[in-house]
């Protein structure tokens, strides 16, 4: 188990570089290929009507004018050791990870990122819960009583949430609950730590449009599995033993019918958590998603390539943590 | 359904020649009877008797008649085979008796008692407090009947913990107990390891020890060998027959190999289209079975006293949908003798009748009939 997960580390920051290396190529590669020159790219950093004396200065400062290979290998070791801007007269330090400077605001890329992870961590992980629990109910129960007006109707229900963009739902919600009738009526985020009732009763709305649309996949997803399960010998064979209906169910066929659904679920929330775009659009919750929206309306590459490494990298350890959490659940990918 | 069973079956007391009774090992009274449309009259003093069981399914397409009018009684200590292709019945027959259609919507009429006991009428938590404990079944292919996320310890105990109210480390030890007498070596060891590290042969004693964990009386194995290796089918086989002679329960062994129930059985049944067929001692099945599907059944099995060129004989066509059972005897349009019954088996459903002591067949060949093409089918063979 332990070799297992040593591997998978190894394999992990492996992906990781590989991932770097590409956003690498592509904003700052790319453009060169273009026509982008280093004297354009640090004039980006400089502001509106800059002085060729500024532009230069900078251009030395952050090294663009040296060797794409050498500019990747700082980006890196940026990240990992931090950087010492000290070219010219001033100085500057970037602690790690350092992922550059923000072209706009001319400040280190990850403080402000950091600042925006809460955010997105309590919208993706609260809805995850929210749908995880209805998800998995909801699909449960349609495939014991498939064929049922429940099965049908909370079916119908899905195939909705699955189809209405978060866009859709979200405003609707708003509009009734938060304006017609204020029940939560001011979605902002309040950290956690400073009011724990204000930051549940804030991302109550956020949370429910987001479960929705994912509960509705679970909830399908459950049901399938769950009607594949049941049909299976070995509950069969549990029946045969004399097990109660109940633990039949939930001992022999939902433990077997959960793990694709645990590999999904790694998959989405580890997308979720690289930032919940269209949520935190409509809700104007300023998480990683927002942070990305805002990073690329300003093309600020610093930017995009930072949260891009982030999101990356969140996917893979919610893959890896699936890997292990896999082979934990099912002893046959164990041995 | 008018299926034209004589009501005249005979109920045999007793006067039956010691000689058929060559293969019972114990040398018992012959007390395995069938019988015939007696539904609630004599009260059952068999360990198991069905009374006229039928099990049906209503499909999009139709009723799937499954299991229709099935008449037997087996008691403690026997074993009886049922016989017949895929489709015949036998797996829902077994089912069946351990109640696992009562819900859903399949249709269950007739009587099933089991010590004396309804089960058709029973009520489901009845029939599930005896499922496991009083009857227990043992399943074909180990592999996806166990459960492949739990130990083999964990599978057995729950079986045992559900129907005893013991310590889960007492379950463990009657595991570990259970696992040495199906003979699996190091069974402390294995009882953590899950199906999957454990080979066919070694999953199917620990299934069996599964089945027998609550010292069932009434053991149905279907097909328990069916995905072995012949050395281990022989082995497997060898274990139920000791286990039976050591519990002295009942089994039924459910299969469509007639070398598995050549072995062991007492006496063998062999099903059509969810009907008795024939119904005898094993050796009067072997040795003058009456109907035409035993003969074919017999006939497609491979024989040491066979010449070697002589090529298999399979039966022609293929088994009945059972939704349209064809009219008559259901067997008929498969049938090589069905000219001989003057158009009688395409109209009319052969009755079971008597064709010797303990011997039914339901065919509308005269017994006479029967005899001699068996006989002139058996010189041909060999």
């Amino acid at each position: 188990m332990i070799t297992f997960i040593v591997r998978r580390l190894i394999a992990t920051v492996f992906l990781l570089i590989i991932v770097s290396m590409v956003t690498f190529a592509i904003f700052v590669w790319l453009p060169k290929l273009g026509g982008q020159t280093t004297y354009g790219l640090a004039t980006q950093y400089v502001g509106r009507n800059p002085t060729r004396e500024a532009v230069l200065q900078v251009e030395q400062q952050l090294g663009l004018n040296k060797p794409l290979y050498l500019q990747y290998w700082h980006y890196l070791s940026a990240i990992v050791v931090g950087e010492h801007y000290n070219a010219g007269p001033a100085t500057a330090y970037c602690p790690p990870p350092c992922f550059g400077y923000s072209f706009k605001s001319q400040q280190p890329v990850w403080p402000q990122m950091v600042s925006d992870i809460p955010v997105t961590l309590s919208l993706a992980i609260g809805a995850a819960v929210l749908w995880l629990i209805s998800g998995i109910s909801i699909g449960v129960l349609s495939a014991l009583k498939r064929g049922s007006i429940f099965d049908r109707f909370s079916m119908g229900v899905a195939l909705a949430g699955v189809s209405l963009p978060i866009f859709f739902t979200g405003l609707i919600a708003l509009e009734l609950f938060s304006y017609r009738w204020p029940i939560f009526p001011n979605v902002t985020f309040v950290p956690f730590t400073q009011n724990p009732y204000l930051w549940a009763k804030n991302l109550v709305l956020p949370w429910i449009c987001l479960a929705f649309l994912y509960a509705a996949l679970y909830a399908r997803l459950t049901r399938a599995g769950m009607l594949e399960t049941m049909s299976e010998d070995y509950i069969r064979t549990a029946r045969a033993k004399g097990l109660q209906e109940r633990r039949v169910i939930v001992k022999h066929g939902l433990r077997a019918a959960l793990t694709p659904i645990i590999t999904i679920f790694g998959m989405d929330l580890g997308l979720l958590l690289g930032g919940a775009i269209l949520t935190e659009v409509t809700f104007s919750l300023h998480g990683l998603g927002l942070f990305t929206i805002e990073a690329v309306d300003n093309q600020d590459f610093p930017e995009i390539m930072g949260v891009v490494l982030l999101a990356s990298f969140f996917i893979i350890i919610a893959n890896l943590f699936v890997d292990i959490l896999y082979a934990y659940v099912d002893p046959r990918v164990r041995h | 359904m008018a299926d034209g069973e004589s009501p005249a079956q005979e109920s045999r007391a007793g006067g039956r020649p010691a000689r058929l009774r060559a293969r019972d090992r114990r040398g018992r009274a012959p007390e395995v009877q069938a019988t015939d449309g007696a539904v609630g009259e004599s009260p059952p003093s068999a360990l198991l008797d069905l009374r006229d069981l039928r099990i049906h399914f209503p499909t999009d397409d139709g009723l799937v008649k499954a299991v229709d009018g099935l008449t037997f009684t087996l008691d403690r200590g026997r074993t009886l085979g049922i016989v017949g292709e895929s489709g015949s019945g036998k797996s829902v027959t077994s089912l069946g008796i351990l109640g696992l259609y009562n819900t859903g919507n399949a249709q269950m009429s007739g009587k099933i008692y089991l010590d004396g006991e309804d089960l058709v009428a029973a009520d489901q938590a009845r029939v599930r407090e005896l499922r496991g404990s009083k009857m227990a079944m043992i399943f074909q292919d180990s592999l996806s009947a166990l459960h492949p996320y739990y130990t083999i310890g964990d599978q057995i105990t729950e079986a045992y913990l559900i129907h005893n109210k013991v310590s889960k480390k007492a379950a463990r030890a009657h595991a570990v107990d259970l696992l040495k007498r199906v003979g699996i070596p190091q069974a402390a060891r294995r009882l953590d390891d899950y199906p999957h590290q454990f080979s066919g042969g070694m999953r199917q004693r620990a299934m069996i020890a599964m089945a027998l964990s609550c010292d069932p009386e009434l053991l149905i194995a279907d097909e328990p060998t069916t995905a072995l290796d012949v050395t281990v089918q022989a082995q497997i086989l060898d274990l139920i027959s000791e286990l039976q002679q050591e519990y002295d329960s009942a089994v039924i062994m459910i299969t469509h190999d007639l070398g598995v129930v050549a072995e062991l059985a007492d006496d063998i049944l062999v099903m059509y289209a969810g009907r008795m067929a024939e119904y005898g001692s094993s050796e009067d099945v072997f040795t003058h079975p009456g109907h035409p599907y035993t003969w074919g059944l017999l006939g497609s099995m491979p024989r040491l006293d066979r010449s070697r060129m002589d090529r298999l004989l399979s039966i022609r066509g293929t088994p009945p949908s059972l939704i349209n059972v064809p009219a008559g005897c259901p067997f008929n349009p498969r049938c090589d003798y069905a000219a001989r019954t003057n158009g009688r088996s395409e109209t009319e459903v052969p009755a079971l009748r008597p064709v010797g002591p303990g011997h039914l067949v339901a065919c509308h060949l005269s017994t006479d009939e029967q005899r001699r093409i068996w006989a002139e089918r058996d010189k041909v063979a060999s």
